[in-house]
């Protein structure tokens, strides 16, 4: 029984994980948290559910079109609503209300042109479990780990093995200096953007596939913005950390208290790590820079 | 019509109330919140309960749906006011998800999903527009005063404000929960105009109607948040044909103030009678240079 809310943790927390990513990545450059992510996710979800549905490509060609339509999505979003508040470095305050302004616009037209409804995706896989001794794992549910695995080893190829990744990680740690050694700041921040929106994008189908799509699914990234913060914000192997706890912590609230208390327990472990530790638990305390 | 009209101004009112404390929080102290919406919620069944059950009359109602969702503020801002803003709007805008929750399976108290029925319809201008009137004063005093503008030393640069002995945190908290107070009053007038509540009129729609308020007249304006709520909570009414597409419009025009006036409507301008005066003597000097070139024109 506890053996297989932890399998069923696991397989909540990996989507988390691929979308907390997005707010870390986002958070160690810019220094502030991307709240319009939800709604590239939700972009993401309705790309992959009509490339399957309507125009019926195989599978892997409607991810990979979800995570470059994600992608895009991301970095025109911070080109309309952020980098003219970057460029006059504005308060964070200014960044959270250009966020929202985003999300209530993408919100209520996809709500407005597409409908409010609810909709599911067609049955790619089996819906049967697969049993491992007593242990039951959904056939979704493993396909979805093997993709989070998989785009997560992708993207920490990218950060660390890369030019581009070595000029992210500079820019993170201070990207003025990077700027002065020659890296282009405006690209990195579009890379970064590129990524955690295509992120997002594979966490939407995911999303779709193991519940719904509907126009606020969106709202659910704040999960997984829960998750990096309970991980650190701004540390992506943290994020990833986080996503696994809270998942777990959710599947254990939802089995062993009440499932409709399970934001709550979220919640308050989010308040608890704030309490504790402020910098999450692989993040580090950063003292605000005058 | 005149019954109409009443309850417009009477949803503008209690809208109203709601702003103020946004304003004052988001405006003049810079701290995020996402989710006035659960103090309302609070304010709302927390008055309803006890003019239902406790057959308390409307005034004591009133005051604990203030009281429970001013206090509710204290432990939620103490961990996380002192953090980056992100830590607190978030933890507002899941307080307000927890609230509803809460309200949706704490079904022998407060009804579930269901709601409460027939409150009794207490509400009444003659009642609310004093109150309002009053608390828009209070609010334009305490921000002009030496309180206020520490709080605006708070939004402007927290560590400038520290370096000239202002307590940070002290205003964040104060701001927070005065915000919780007169969120709490709007919910219990709200609770008693309407008659019945449920948990999704308190969702986060609610919480996004009441922020886009404050940040369209202007975050540094009393005036503006006034404003503001008497033109969005009126225009809607005027609109109705489209209705879908005010929120999309919503959207829009927050992103395009953000991006090109960002302090709103009427930015730190306030309506006084100072103010008033100023006004009325430029736009004389205006006139009277208008009419002198005109004159220099002809001759």
């Amino acid at each position: 029984m506890i053996w297989q809310q932890v399998i069923n943790g696991i397989s909540i927390g990996g989507v988390y994980a691929l979308i907390a990513v997005g707010y870390s990545l986002v958070y160690s450059v810019l220094n502030f948290s991307n709240f319009a992510h939800g709604e590239v996710l939700m972009v993401g979800a309705y790309m992959g559910f009509y490339a399957l549905s309507a125009l019926h490509l195989p599978f892997f060609i409607a991810v990979g079109l979800a995570v470059v339509v994600g992608g895009l999505m991301a970095v025109a979003l911070e080109k309309v609503g952020y980098r003219p508040l970057r460029l006059r470095h504005a308060p964070t305050l200014y960044f959270m209300i250009s966020a929202m302004g985003l999300s209530i616009f993408l919100q209520n037209f996809t709500i407005v042109t597409i409908g409010p409804n609810f909709r599911t995706y067609p049955d790619i896989f089996p819906t049967h479990p697969i049993m491992f001794g007593a242990l039951a794992v959904g056939y979704l549910d493993l396909v979805i780990f093997v993709i989070t695995a998989i785009s997560l080893g992708l993207m920490t190829w990218f950060i660390c093995g890369t030019r581009l990744g070595s000029a992210i990680q500079a820019a993170a740690y201070n990207m003025r200096v990077a700027g002065l050694m020659g890296i282009n700041p405006e690209l990195v921040v579009s890379i970064v953007f590129f990524l955690a929106g295509a992120s997002a994008g594979v966490g939407g189908v995911m999303f779709g596939m193991k519940y719904t799509v509907y126009p606020w699914m969106g709202n659910l990234t704040i999960k997984a913005f829960i998750a990096a913060v309970v991980g650190g914000l701004g540390s992506l192997p943290g994020a990833v950390v986080g996503a696994f706890v809270l998942g777990i912590t959710e599947t254990f609230a939802a089995a062993f208290v009440s499932s409709a208390f399970r934001d709550l327990f979220s919640f308050a472990l989010m308040i608890l790590i704030i309490v504790i530790r402020p910098g999450g638990l692989m993040g580090v305390v950063a003292t605000e820079k005058a | 019509m005149f019954v109409y009209l009443q309850g417009i101004i009477t949803l503008i009112c209690i809208n109203l109330l709601a702003v103020l404390g946004l304003s004052l929080l988001t405006g003049f102290t810079g701290s995020f919140n996402f989710g006035q919406a659960g103090f309302l919620a609070i304010g709302a069944y927390v008055a309803a309960l006890c003019t239902m059950k406790l057959h308390a009359p409307f005034v004591v109602s009133l005051l604990a749906g203030m009281l429970a969702s001013g206090l509710v503020s204290i432990p939620l801002g103490y961990p996380t006011l002192k953090l980056k803003g992100d830590y607190f709007a978030i933890a507002t805008l899941g307080f307000a998800e927890a609230i509803r929750l809460l309200v949706e399976n704490l079904e022998k108290v407060t009804g579930g999903s269901r709601g409460i029925p027939s409150i009794p319809p207490l509400t009444t201008l003659t009642i609310l527009l004093p109150v309002t009137l009053a608390c828009i004063w209070l609010v334009r005093n305490y921000v002009s005063s030496r309180h206020g503008r520490s709080c605006v030393a708070v939004r402007e640069d927290e560590i400038a404000a520290q370096a000239i002995a202002v307590d940070v945190f002290k205003y964040k908290q104060v701001s927070f929960f005065v915000n919780g107070l007169l969120a709490g009053l709007a919910g219990g007038f709200l609770a008693h105009y309407v008659g019945f509540i449920q948990p999704s009129m308190f969702g986060m729609a609610k919480s996004t109607e009441l922020i886009v308020m404050v940040i369209f007249g202007g975050m540094h304006s009393v005036t503006g948040a006034v404003v503001a709520a008497i033109i969005l909570t009126g225009l809607p009414e005027i609109l109705r044909a489209a209705a879908a597409w005010r929120l999309v419009m919503y959207g829009i025009a927050v992103v395009f103030i953000m991006v090109v006036r960002p302090e709103g409507l009427m930015g730190s301008w306030e309506l006084t009678f100072a103010s008033l005066r100023s006004l009325c003597l430029s736009c004389k000097a205006f006139a009277r240079r208008l009419y002198g070139r005109c004159f220099h024109g002809i001759a």
